[in-house]
């Protein structure tokens, strides 16, 4: 019998976290690690793609991160990408392999991924964006036969922040699948595209009627995604996005990633355009 | 569920009776000249008769400072610190009641907060209908929340010479279990109740301009309204407005550590979205950078997000924020302003666009 991490919230308090240890730590880049958290023993996460973690340092803080592992690679132990950003992701890059952290999760609602079957996906990603669509695009391509098409674009600031070099390859390699890079400014030895992310659209052949659209990375590259998409002809209700929030409780009370009547936490991360569209402050 | 009758001269002996009985009685005091929520441990210090208080009784179910769960990081081991005791507020208002009962709904929606509800259920309440205006801000009566929800457990009304208390749940029975001075009342008790309930009504105003319904309706189409910028540039974000508030629950989380490392706390401390760092992310991005946004996402939870995302209205109409505020930005000018400025858009005619001359 393995209990869901998420359950324990409500025994005791929705605010203490489970011990769970740091199994592997990968440097990626200059700024992000890989670390693959082990729960304790008779605990499942049972994640859905695009959902993410409250991760804890005792004497340290909390800090919101999202599972960058798919669910089928997740077998009682997952994945986060963290970049070295504030007090907790600082600290938690300090840590070795055997440290031991906390955890609270997963929350919010993930990709619908079962919408997504029998139609061609487009995933856009910009910079660290890639962490939650690859915990999608590994359950889309393990299970490839699903789905149609599959373009993944991914922008990254440089040939040095690229992250997940390694899967990346094995994407590209994938039966219809396209993996098509970006970077900001170039640097020795690259010869791929430079740009923005939406540069590579023009390369792209693609039939919009039967497409979704999964795209996340920074506030700023949300607007000119999604001209490109609309322009294209993808429906409101296909393109889906995540959002980042700054959050304290991740269980829709402590009111920092509240947006309108929306609580990020609970009601997102992840949303479709449709959902938002009408809402100011949320893009 | 049913009324009695108390005497006025009988409130002291009930009170210390009550304390005997080992709970904590806490209730309105007087102190520089307003009055604040106090532990009452001298009866004579209860004032039932006060216009309003300095922070609402939400202080006792959120405290300002509250410790989650402590924790060992060393072993890793975290036990929850849920530390409540019986405590009966005297002298609850009709508006804070609304706005108790907007808590207890966002508590215990989703994953609900147990250190909230060990707080609620150790929790009496003993409200009073207030028959007078308190203060110059306050627009229950636009609010329509001059009179008490269901979530009293007490509920007096001042009769004069007597109390009528409502006795709205099992926890208000047993408030006055035991105790003598509590009598049925008789026909024309119902009608000293009536008399003064329908004398109360013309002493409130309405303030708002628009019925308490169009307010959501009203903020949707007034999200891009040029008043956004003009509290923007007034406001100081102090803060002030979401500390006194009864509805605003929002709060910060940080750990506590002991010098040597290893015990600690995890702490939540009430939080205002009012201050710059609120909506900022890690890589820096503010959603609400501007005071202008950050009003707008206050009035907008006030009149418009919370009722949609729990059905109760996020603003009561207390009138606390206006009185705290140093720039005087006020709901009831705020809300009249934006139904003001969409009346006379409605009257003037709209710009006609135009075809392009070739």
């Amino acid at each position: 019998m393995t209990t869901l991490l998420n359950e324990t919230l409500r025994q005791e308090s929705i605010y203490i976290p489970t011990p769970a240890r740091i199994a592997t730590i990968n440097p990626m880049t200059a700024t992000e690690k890989l670390f693959r958290v082990a729960l304790p023993s008779g605990f499942s996460l049972a994640h859905r793609p695009g959902q993410f973690v409250e991760v804890s340092i005792f004497g340290v803080g909390e800090a919101p991160i999202s599972i960058c592992s798919s669910p089928s690679h997740s077998n009682g132990s997952f994945e986060l990408c963290v970049r070295s950003a504030g007090k907790l992701t600082n600290a938690l890059h300090r840590l070795s392999p055997g440290g031991t952290i906390a955890i609270r999760g997963p929350f919010g609602r993930g990709f619908p991924i079962e919408r997504f079957r029998g139609k061609d996906i487009i995933f856009v990603a910009g910079g660290l964006g890639i962490a939650p669509l690859r915990s999608l695009i590994e359950e889309v391509i393990a299970d490839r036969g699903k789905y149609g098409r599959v373009y993944i674009l991914y922008g990254s600031r440089s040939p040095n922040d690229i992250l997940f070099s390694e899967d990346l390859k094995l994407w590209a390699n994938a039966p219809r699948t396209e993996v098509h890079l970006t970077v900001d400014r170039t640097a020795p030895g690259w010869d791929g595209n430079i740009g923005v992310i939406t540069t590579l659209f023009p390369k792209l052949r693609f039939h919009s009627r039967n497409m979704v659209a999964v795209v996340v990375g920074p506030p700023v590259m949300y607007r000119f995604v999604l001209m490109e998409l609309l322009a294209r002809g993808l429906a409101d209700g296909n393109i889906w996005l995540s959002f980042e929030r700054q959050m304290k409780c991740a269980v829709g009370k402590c009111g920092h990633c509240q947006m309108h009547h929306i609580y990020t936490c609970q009601d997102g991360p992840a949303f479709s355009y449709a959902q938002i569209k009408n809402l100011e402050e949320a893009l | 569920m049913s009324l009695r009758i108390m005497p006025k001269g009988a409130l002291k002996a009930w009170v210390t009776r009550l304390q005997s009985r080992q709970f904590k009685v806490v209730g309105p005091k007087s102190l520089h000249g307003q009055y604040i929520f106090d532990e009452i441990t001298d009866p004579n210090d209860l004032v039932l008769d006060y216009p309003t208080s300095v922070l609402p009784p939400k202080k006792f179910l959120l405290p300002p400072r509250e410790t989650l769960f402590r924790f060992n990081a060393r072993t890793m081991e975290s036990h929850a610190e849920i530390t409540v005791e019986p405590l009966i507020i005297f002298g609850v208002h009709t508006c804070d009641m609304h706005a108790i009962a907007l808590l207890d709904k966002v508590h215990n929606t989703g994953y609900a907060d147990q250190h909230y509800k060990a707080h609620r259920a150790a929790t009496y309440l003993v409200s009073i209908e207030c028959l007078k205006p308190c203060m110059e801000g306050s627009f229950c009566k636009s609010m329509g929340t001059l009179t008490v929800p269901e979530a009293f457990d007490l509920h007096l009304t001042d009769l004069g010479s007597d109390y009528a208390v409502d006795v709205g749940s099992e926890k208000g029975e047993e408030l006055l279990e035991g105790f003598s001075s509590v009598w049925e009342p008789t026909e024309s008790d119902y009608e000293r109740v009536n008399n003064v309930m329908a004398a109360k009504w013309p002493h409130f105003s309405y303030r708002l301009e628009c019925d308490v319904t169009e307010l959501p309706d009203l903020l949707s189409i007034s999200q891009k309204s040029p008043l956004w910028d003009e509290l923007g540039e007034r406001c100081l974000a102090c803060g002030m407005c979401t500390k006194v508030c009864p509805t605003c629950y929002c709060f910060d989380v940080t750990d506590e550590i002991d010098l040597n490392l290893e015990k600690g706390e995890r702490v939540r401390t009430w939080d205002s979205c009012q201050i710059e760092k609120f909506a900022v992310v890690a890589g820096g991005h503010n959603f609400r950078s501007s005071r202008a946004l950050r009003q707008r996402h206050r009035f907008m939870r006030k009149g418009k997000y919370q009722y949609e995302a729990f059905g109760l209205m996020g603003c009561v109409g207390c009138g606390r924020c206006a009185a705290a505020c140093l720039v005087h930005i006020t709901p009831v000018d705020t809300f009249n302003e934006l139904y003001r400025m969409r009346q006379s858009a409605k009257a003037v005619p709209q710009p006609q666009i135009k075809e392009p001359q070739p």
